[in-house]
């Protein structure tokens, strides 16, 4: 057994009801690390003979929870989230902060693996050893707020029946799903705490069509055993003073970035990305900070960031709202990008976006989508159930978000996510929408724009990733520098949060892995052989597809139309992504990871990582 | 950090935790060289999320958990002040965890007795990392004549203390 693994996975059933260990082999867990690379060796291992023919909504799909070996260790712990995607069909690597995947590990487990569906709502309790499927039914319909409350309080009853001497029992950790993801809106999260999301990939849908509401962990082991904890102990001091020395961002997380990203950058989507500035002062961080933020650091296990508020709106109409800070992602796709230039109405929405349990960059775009659609006359407001969907007006966005929630009305198209959504409604038209739908292979773009070229995001960053519109997994060359999506496969394969990477000196992941495990393991070779490996997989399973759309890299491997047109206002005016620069970038990163002048994964390079049966299933593609 | 060998006492501020757990990590390591939540003498509730607080010993004026021990395993440190586990005595019958009034004392989660923050000897290493990262939830200060006791309370009442003050009226209904 490798170190710094519990060394074995929970594997749950629940079309037989059963519940079951099991391990992996050594060379797996050295090959594929944890969280995201695993999950792609699991899905393809186990799916992806017939991967085009799983419907990611059915039975068949599998669901994993997975954590990594530096998960708990590395400051900020997270857990990854995966499956075949309903809204790209790929594998997406989805991560979410919190107690859950330490707790996992605490119980002796490094992942659990959820197969079938169940009849009835359940949640899966584990304590230690003791797993559980139990009756959900009384939570199922139940908001976030409601859910967390219900189950930690049924937890904690269940922990002092079982163990009365004990003490108090600590709440177990928890990922759960809300209303729009027992709905199976494809814009669903799983969530944790209140506000934290897996948001990519649409996971949230995923869990609600296998009707699992919820799984609560309690571990009462310690982590893992370290090869090397004098070491570990070292670098976590690394880390550490590395965060501690960014005051900025630590008060402000990424919370200066509402205002900043637009007014600065100029890469901010505002109005469904028909512009990318603003300069509006009402949505300044200091705004937030002084009327709407009543706890300035907020943390995840061992996280010396603390990156996340907690805001209450405290006066006016939309009083009472509670959520996260909201962070840049949400202010943006839940503000400008509405039209919403204040603090309160830009809370209020992440708060109600946050009850439902829908992602608010994939939930903000869609609902972009719609009002620019409304703006131009092509939905009325009798297509959208009587909604006037005017630029800035909250109430009206909260009515549309309840209607997604519940996928009812034209709720029930939006809830399809931006793409599908475009096509549906285009087809209802007979019109093509694709050109306002701001989006990559079936995942809303985060809200980094790329024409003003001031912000991180390159001109192939989305449209060559493996997780297709995610901000936090671009594409970029060189494939060993710190802006490739080789790195961020790292992160997410370790399981721990990339906030707390930025800054550090390049090789400290690289040895917190040595220290943890008692491996060796280089940048070199990361790039070289595993990393590549992932994204292999993941470009495979992406390109192979689902039942309900497949991707031609020919005509997908693209920015979306918007991104083409100039930039109408700010200081970038005028400025565009250039389509041959675009070609170009795109032709030498396909040459870098191997990949045909169609972007497709060539023979070479798959047999040369070993991956025969991916060389094979792609044979069809070529 | 005090050098002084007079008793210490750790105020708390409890609205200013973070959730940030580096005092249970940095706890369990001292005391069990693993990073081991469960079994670290401060432990970090969250039952309401946003309200998280460290919940640990407050060494009450009268010691009840030291007075209801049916085996006199618990004593007090005349130099620190701190209520000390004699772990080869304890039976784990759970009478201390009845008697304290804030239900503090846990068992260890894999060995047959009771675990007690013991201060550290003086130098509680939970207190040095919340204060390296600035949140100041945990300061030393000299052991007065203060109601202590104030400070042990079950996690139940602290949480709903906690969410009154941070959201109002419907912070009863995260219960």
């Amino acid at each position: 057994m490798i170190l710094g693994y519990a060394g074995k996975f929970l594997e749950v059933d629940l079309s037989k009801g059963s519940i079951k260990e099991i391990k992996f082999d050594d060379n797996v867990l050295k090959g594929y690390v944890g969280g995201r690379g695993l999950a792609a060796r699991i899905l393809w291992d186990r799916l992806g003979s017939k991967w085009e023919k799983i419907d990611p909504l059915g039975s068949e799909n599998i669901l994993l929870f997975l954590t990594g070996p530096l998960t708990g260790y590395f400051p900020g712990g997270r857990i990854c989230v995966s499956g075949k995607s309903p809204q790209s069909n790929g594998v997406v690597g989805s991560t979410v902060g919190g107690e859950f995947g330490v707790e996992l590990r605490c119980a002796g487990y490094d992942g659990v693996i959820v197969a079938g569906e169940s009849e009835k709502p359940v949640y899966l309790s584990v304590k230690d050893s003791d797993a559980e499927i139990r009756d959900a039914s009384h939570v199922w319909g139940k908001d976030a707020k409601q859910t967390v409350a219900t189950l930690t309080k049924e937890s904690r009853e269940l922990l002092k029946k079982l163990y009365p001497k004990y003490g108090e029992w600590k709440e177990p950790a928890m990922l759960y799903v809300g209303p729009a993801g027992e709905n199976k809106v494809r814009t669903a999260v799983v969530a944790a705490k209140w506000s934290h999301a897996a948001g990519y990939g649409g996971y949230g849908a995923v869990m609600g069509s296998k009707k699992l509401k919820a799984v609560a962990v309690k571990g009462t082991g310690p982590l893992p055993e370290a090869a090397d904890l004098k070491k570990v102990k070292r670098l976590i001091r690394v880390v550490d003073d590395n965060a501690y020395d960014s005051e900025l961002w630590r008060r402000w997380g990424t919370g200066a970035g509402g205002y900043e990203v637009g007014a600065k950058t100029s890469s901010e989507p505002v109005r469904n990305w028909q512009d990318e500035w603003h300069d509006e002062r009402s949505f300044g961080v200091d705004q937030f900070e002084n009327r709407v933020w009543i706890k300035h650091y907020w943390s995840d296990f061992g996280c010396p960031t603390c990156c996340l508020k907690i805001a209450v709106v405290k006066t006016g109409e939309f009083k009472g709202a509670i959520t996260d800070n909201p962070d840049y992602e949400l202010q943006a796709y839940l503000g400008p990008n509405l039209g919403i230039f204040t603090p309160e109405e830009n809370v209020f929405l992440a708060s109600l976006i946050d009850d439902l349990g829908l992602c608010g960059i994939q939930t903000g775009n869609v609902m972009g989508f719609a009002a620019e659609l409304f703006q131009r006359g092509i939905l009325t407001k009798k297509d959208l159930d009587g909604i006037e969907l005017k630029w800035g007006d909250a109430s009206a966005f909260a009515a549309l978000t309840r209607k997604i929630a519940f996928r009812e009305g034209v709720g029930d198209l939006l809830a399809e996510g931006t793409y599908r959504a475009a096509l549906k409604i285009g087809k209802m038209k007979n019109m093509d929408l694709l050109p306002y739908a701001v989006q990559s292979k079936g995942i809303s773009i985060g809200a980094h724009g790329i024409r003003s070229g001031k912000d991180y995001p390159e001109i192939i960053s989305y449209a060559c990733s493996v997780q297709c519109g995610d901000h936090t997994s671009t594409a970029g060359l060189p494939l060993d520098g710190s802006g490739s999506e080789l790195m961020e496969i790292f992160n997410d394969s370790g399981v721990y949060c990339n906030f707390n990477s930025f800054g550090i000196p390049r090789n400290v992941r690289f040895d917190f892995y040595e220290a943890v495990t008692g491996l060796e393991l280089t940048r070199e070779e990361w790039c070289k052989t595993k990393a590549l490996r992932v994204l292999q997989l993941q470009r495979a399973t992406l390109l192979l597809g689902g039942p309900d759309m497949q991707w031609n890299p020919k005509i997908h491997d693209d920015n979306p139309p918007r991104f083409y047109e100039p930039l109408p206002s700010g200081p970038y005016k005028g400025k565009t992504t250039d389509r041959a620069a675009v070609e170009e970038y795109k032709n030498r990163y396909y040459e870098a990871v191997g990949w045909d002048e169609n972007g497709i994964p060539k023979s070479e390079t798959l047999r040369k990582l070993g991956l025969y049966d991916v060389d094979k299933a792609l044979e069809k593609l070529r | 950090m005090s050098t002084k060998k007079e008793p210490i006492w750790i105020a708390r501020n409890l609205s200013k935790c973070s959730g940030c757990r580096k005092c249970e990590i940095s706890c369990s390591l001292f005391h069990e060289n693993r990073v081991w939540p469960e079994a670290s003498r401060i432990r970090v509730f969250m039952l309401v999320p946003g309200a998280e607080f460290p919940h640990f010993c407050a060494q009450c004026e009268d010691y009840p958990c030291v007075q209801a021990c049916p085996v006199k395993a618990l004593s007090t440190s005349k130099k620190t002040g701190a209520v000390l586990v004699k772990t080869k005595a304890c039976i784990a019958c759970g009478k201390c965890v009845e008697a304290c009034p804030g239900r503090i004392p846990h068992m260890h989660p894999t060995k047959n007795h009771i675990v007690i923050c013991d201060l550290c000897k003086g130098n509680p290493r939970c207190v040095k990392v919340c204060q390296e990262g600035g949140w100041n939830v945990l300061t030393i200060v000299p052991r007065k004549a203060q109601p202590y006791k104030l400070y042990a309370r079950t996690p139940e009442e602290t949480t709903r203390d906690l969410v009154a003050k941070m959201y109002g009226e419907q912070g009863e209904e995260y219960l």
